[in-house]
């Protein structure tokens, strides 16, 4: 039975990472009628998969929670894999971030369902105002040349308290005008209920990252500055920080349906296979976009070599926080589809020390492969979090705590035996760079070192 | 003073610049003046201050006293990469390519401060970024196959011999498009031969890029053959100035490059 | 053309001291934090000055236990430039090897089964005295391990790389401890090799009896108190004598400052930099004990936090400096005893954390550190 159910996993990856390399190279395909219905087909087969006929399911409870596992823990390891991959910036706190988003979302739509509005729109017009504030600041301080991180930093964080200090007041204002079409739990509303249900999640989902992201830029402003091991440990510190609010929840924070340490429960389970995939598929197209143009190259080049980068014009400082605030944005999407999925969040799942995995799957994929972070996160999510439990089950109680023995084993070896991951730098499909054309033929002429001469003859 | 200003308005202009790391003196009150289309050098024995000289005018470092002009335009102060969209580029003794990237994507990074399509084209894929991104692919295509580097655009910069990485790196120094174009120790490691190239190299590129160069050399070929004026540093503080025929028949800089004695035999 | 120095003297003569613009906002956020900080101290100390020493002990405790792990760190930093992540649970082994000794083997009761004769007082001494060695040298063997298989093999990589499989070593002896055959995920109340005694201090010192409340306004410490502090000086003193006079201490301070040339001048750098981790462990053992001691509960994370909050110590008074690692420590144990007494008690995580990037931001080198020269 346990060879059986071994084999049935293996071969469950394999359909996978077939099913991945299927999506992306149909992704890539240059006719857009392809790939809108290759992407369509791809979505249809994994639905199918999840429908119920008549108690027969191809894809059974536990495997459809690793699969919305797997898609979360992809995008967070996507964004983790811009910030160090990519960019080169250790950051250990990509999971407070994933938190954050997770929670955020998860207030927004439970005060919903539960006829208060003021999650949605303290937090909608928060962002809004917020990130109009740290527009204008960040306009007004280009004004000047050379000002102390310190200063910029009083700046921003005074716009944001200011901007969301007001959005609570306008969010309480505007409470009574939607509080009336929301209804209670048992009885929903027409804004809690349908379609607008669907509409406000979407929001929900976006504000998190958004939310995320805003916080990213106000904690990456300052600690960007400090170099890699300083940002990873003020990184790691963040993650416990925000692990400690979210445990404190009810007491710190003014947020009692967090229920602190007991958990977070009754959170609406609005993520459908539709809404994961097409989140999914956000976060893959938009970072595959950015990592393919010119910002993508100047992100490269400041992991490359930071003083180059200056040289080539680029500015360094700013580029490093871009990235680390796309990369949070990405955490906090898969936070908030994290949290309807499941349903129910609890700051143990935070911990910091779990949130070592988006670090360890993107190491296993490979730095700087986007392919890579992809395969590995639900190769990762099957293997490990499904097969070695179901194996380890063997051992009763011990399973998670020798699922936690072995991780670091394996990481260790990788690290030593293959450090530039499994994949390396080896992309599929869609997100290959485009290939240009080399103009060698055209030239005629093979490189021989002499070079003044063939300029003679070209100018 | 007076002169200075009745005179053509120098590119480059540095006046009384200082540099000190705690209480090392590395450059000791500076001055140089650069006209437009000059080529000029900039020599002195080890550790006389040419690179840091290089790192104050890019503003990798900021000067402790004095003050930097390019184009008129007083640029001490400035963060590096304002520096280089205003017009300097440079390149660097011990090489630095972005060593995991390819070839082409070294040169076209240069272009990044001069692309017109924003973060949100690229995002969508506007046609706005697909035409951005064909000219400049186009335009760092071209500086490669000046350099005769097109057959070797998709490789890693990392794994190119040592005298195409170097032409690599004032191809992408080319792309940011300077008007003042900082080249230290660029014959550094080559043979016979491959200097010839590179003199022969830098007085096209100037011609055709109406540039104006200031080079760090050790290879008194190179600066004696196609520079026109030399300045001589040693210990931080410049020692003589003039052409390549004053500078060699100079005891002071005898002296510096090869001791008291031989100054005096000399 | 010739603009001449106005002086000539080293330093940084006739400097234009150039104000960044706007430099007030951020220096005006800092003063008006300190003023907080220091109003919340201030009305606590007049309100009743007995809590404030109080925590102000309590403080110091602390301060003192991460002043000996926080040398392992500094030390190892300052020599291989590698947040030895695993240096915080090499303090947690410490402190499980003393448990066994202690709890199972009864280790600290030998000198009484050897010789009955022996008074009880120096019986006690000695055992525990031989407990603690064990601990520390189980310690040392652990991180020359580690040390041998995780990180030197990574010498040549990036930094990064040797920064993941200190996480992962980390990781590792965390769950490892946690296995119910080697001990359990749970807090499991510590014995203690020797009795704490404490004291009140209030008209003279009396001793606390057990089952009486000392009066009201007493400061109390305890006998493991004055150990810490004791032992924690004495390291200092050990640990700069031997970087200072000893041939060891020259070739650290040589490999720390250029590897390559230390090589060449027939220093041993894979023995040298296996001595520092040595060192540091040692340390970091001696500090677990007492620890464990103190606070007489141990699990198999305990080392996370203190072993963090001892870097972020390390890396407040300047990261390779000595005297710096012991002040940072300082700063951080009252840091965390006063967030606990006055502010609130899961908040001092976060405050350890806000130090941290503040000190960084303002002093990026930390408060001993020599500042460092940028290469182009």
């Amino acid at each position: 039975m346990e060879v059986g159910f071994l084999l049935g996993s293996l071969l469950k990856i394999a359909l996978l990472l077939g099913y991945l390399y299927g999506l992306l190279r149909v992704m890539g395909h240059p006719k857009l009628w392809v790939k809108a219905l290759g992407v369509l087909a791809a979505f249809a087969v994994i639905q199918v998969a999840l429908t119920d006929f008549n108690g027969f399911k191809l894809l059974n409870a536990f495997d459809q929670g690793l699969l919305f596992q797997a898609a979360t823990m992809t995008m967070v390891a996507l964004g983790l894999n811009l910030i160090y991959g990519f960019n080169g910036q250790f950051s250990l706190g990509q999971w407070g971030f994933y938190g954050i988003g997770a929670y955020c979302a998860a207030d927004i739509t439970y005060r919903w369902v539960n006829g208060d509005a003021r999650g949605f729109l303290v937090v909608g017009i928060g962002i809004i105002l917020g990130g109009l504030a740290i527009w204008g600041i960040g306009a007004f301080l280009k004004r000047y040349r050379g000002i102390p991180v310190l200063s910029s930093f009083t700046f921003y964080i005074l716009g944001v308290v200011a901007a969301g200090f007001l959005a609570v007041k306008l969010g309480a204002l505007l409470n009574p005008l939607f509080a009336p079409l929301l209804g209670t739990p048992a009885n929903p509303g027409p804004l809690a209920s349908g379609l607008a249900l669907q509409v406000v999640f979407f929001f929900a989902v976006i504000f998190a990252g958004a939310f995320t992201a805003e916080i990213s830029f106000l904690f990456g402003l300052p600690v960007l500055s400090l170099g890699s091991d300083y940002f990873g440990i003020a990184t790691l510190g963040f993650a416990i920080v925000i692990n400690t609010l979210m445990v404190n929840s009810d007491t710190i924070l003014p947020f009692p349906e967090m229920k602190g340490g007991r958990g977070m429960i009754g959170i609406p389970k609005l993520t459908t296979w539709f809404w994961a995939f097409f989140f999914l598929l956000v976060v893959i197209i938009l970072m595959r976009n950015l990592i393919h143009s010119s910002t993508g190259r100047a992100i490269m080049s400041v992991r490359e070599d930071e003083t180059a980068s200056r040289a080539m014009g680029i500015n360094v400082a700013e580029n490093k926080l871009l990235t680390f605030v796309v990369g949070c944005f990405f955490a906090g999407i898969g936070g908030a589809v994290y949290a309807h999925y499941i349903g129910f969040l609890s700051p143990g799942t935070f911990d910091f020390l779990v949130g070592f995995n988006p670090l360890i799957i993107v190491v296993f994929g490979g730095l700087g492969s986007m392919t890579g972070t992809i395969a590995a996160s639900f190769g990762w999510v099957f293997f490990l979090e499904g097969l070695l439990r179901v194996l380890l089950s063997q051992m009763g109680t011990e399973a998670p705590t020798w699922r936690y023995v072995l991780y670091p084993i394996t990481l260790l070896l990788l690290i030593l035996i293959r450090p530039q991951g499994l994949l390396g730098n080896v992309e599929w499909g869609f997100l290959k760079s485009v290939k240009v054309a080399s103009r060698q033929k055209e030239a005629g002429t093979p490189p021989t070192g002499d070079a003044p001469q063939s300029i003679q003859e070209g100018a | 003073m007076m002169e200075n200003i009745l005179q053509t308005s120098p590119i480059l202009q540095l006046q009384g610049v200082t540099k000190f790391f705690g209480g090392l003196c590395a450059v000791k009150s500076f001055d140089l003046k650069l006209n437009k289309g000059d080529l000029a050098g900039l020599i002195g024995p080890n550790g006389a201050g040419k690179t840091t000289a290089f790192n104050l005018i890019t503003g990798l470092y900021q000067p402790t006293k004095g003050e930097i002009h390019f184009n008129g335009e007083q640029i001490s102060g400035m963060d590096p990469h304002e520096i280089t969209r205003m017009g300097i580029a440079r390149t660097f003794q011990n090489i630095r390519l972005f060593p995991n990237l390819t070839v082409l994507d070294n040169v076209r990074i240069a272009y990044h401060a001069h692309i017109d399509y924003s973060m949100a084209d690229s995002i969508f894929r506007s046609p706005r970024f697909s035409r951005g991104e064909k000219e400049l692919t186009e335009k760092a295509q071209d500086f490669l196959s000046i350099f005769q580097l097109e057959g070797i655009q998709d490789e890693l910069a990392k794994n190119l011999p040592y005298g195409e990485q170097r032409r690599v790196e004032i191809a992408r120094a080319l792309a940011c498009d300077p008007k003042l174009l900082l080249l230290d120790e660029p014959a550094a490691g080559m043979n016979p031969r491959e200097i010839i190239n590179l003199m022969e190299l830098i007085g096209f590129i100037r011609e055709r890029f109406n540039l104006t160069i200031l080079l760090i050399e050790h290879q008194m070929r190179v600066v004696m053959g196609i520079c026109e004026h030399i300045t001589v540093m040693d210990f931080g503080e410049v020692i003589a100035r003039g052409n390549p025929n004053e500078i060699q028949n100079n005891p002071q800089v005898v002296e510096a490059y090869l001791g008291k004695g031989a100054a005096n035999a000399a | 053309m010739q603009f001449p120095l106005s002086s000539s003297k080293p330093g940084i003569p006739g400097a234009v001291k150039k104000r960044a613009p706007l430099a007030w906002v951020g220096q005006s956020f800092l003063i008006i934090l300190a003023i907080i900080v220091v109003a919340i101290l201030g009305t606590n100390l007049v309100k009743d000055p007995s809590l404030f020493a109080q925590y102000f002990i309590s403080g110091l405790q602390l301060g003192f236990v991460y002043a000996m792990i926080a040398l392992g760190y500094t030390m190892v930093y300052g020599i291989v430039k590698l947040i030895n992540f695993a240096h915080g649970d090499v303090f947690m082994v410490g402190a499980f090897v003393s448990y066994y000794c202690v709890a199972r083997f009864q280790l600290h009761m030998w000198p009484l089964n050897v010789f009955p004769s022996m008074s009880v007082g120096l019986a006690t001494i000695l055992g525990s005295v031989s407990v603690i060695l064990i601990s520390m040298i189980v310690c040392v063997v652990l991180a020359v391990t580690i040390e041998k298989v995780a990180y030197k093999p990574l010498r040549d990589a990036p930094r990064i790389a040797a920064l993941i499989t200190a996480i992962g070593v980390s990781f590792f002896l965390e769950y490892f401890g946690a296995l119910s055959f080697v001990y359990t995920p749970r807090f499991i109340p510590y014995e203690r090799p020797f009795p704490v005694t404490a004291w009140y201090i209030q008209d003279g010192i009396h001793k606390v009896v057990a089952g009486v409340t000392p009066p009201a306004g007493a400061i109390t410490f305890s006998n493991i108190f004055l150990i810490i502090v004791v032992a924690s000086i004495i390291v200092q003193i050990v640990l700069q004598y031997l970087v200072r006079r000893t041939k060891m201490g020259i070739a650290m301070r040589a490999t720390s400052f250029d590897k390559a040339a230390a090589r060449l001048m027939g220093i041993n750098v894979d023995s040298v930099i296996s001595f520092t981790f040595a060192i540091g462990a040692a340390f970091a053992g001696l500090g677990g004990v007492l620890y464990a001691i103190a606070y007489s509960s141990i699990w198999a994370q305990l080392g996370i936090l203190p072993g963090l909050k001892a870097f972020i110590a390390a890396v407040l008074g300047g990261i390779g400096s000595i005297p710096g690692a012991l002040v940072g420590a300082l700063i951080m144990g009252q840091a965390e005893a006063m967030t606990m007494g006055f502010i609130s008690t899961p908040m001092r995580d976060a405050v350890a954390f806000t130090i941290l990037i503040l000190v960084l931001l303002v002093r990026p080198t930390g408060i001993f550190g020599e500042p460092e020269q940028e290469k182009a």
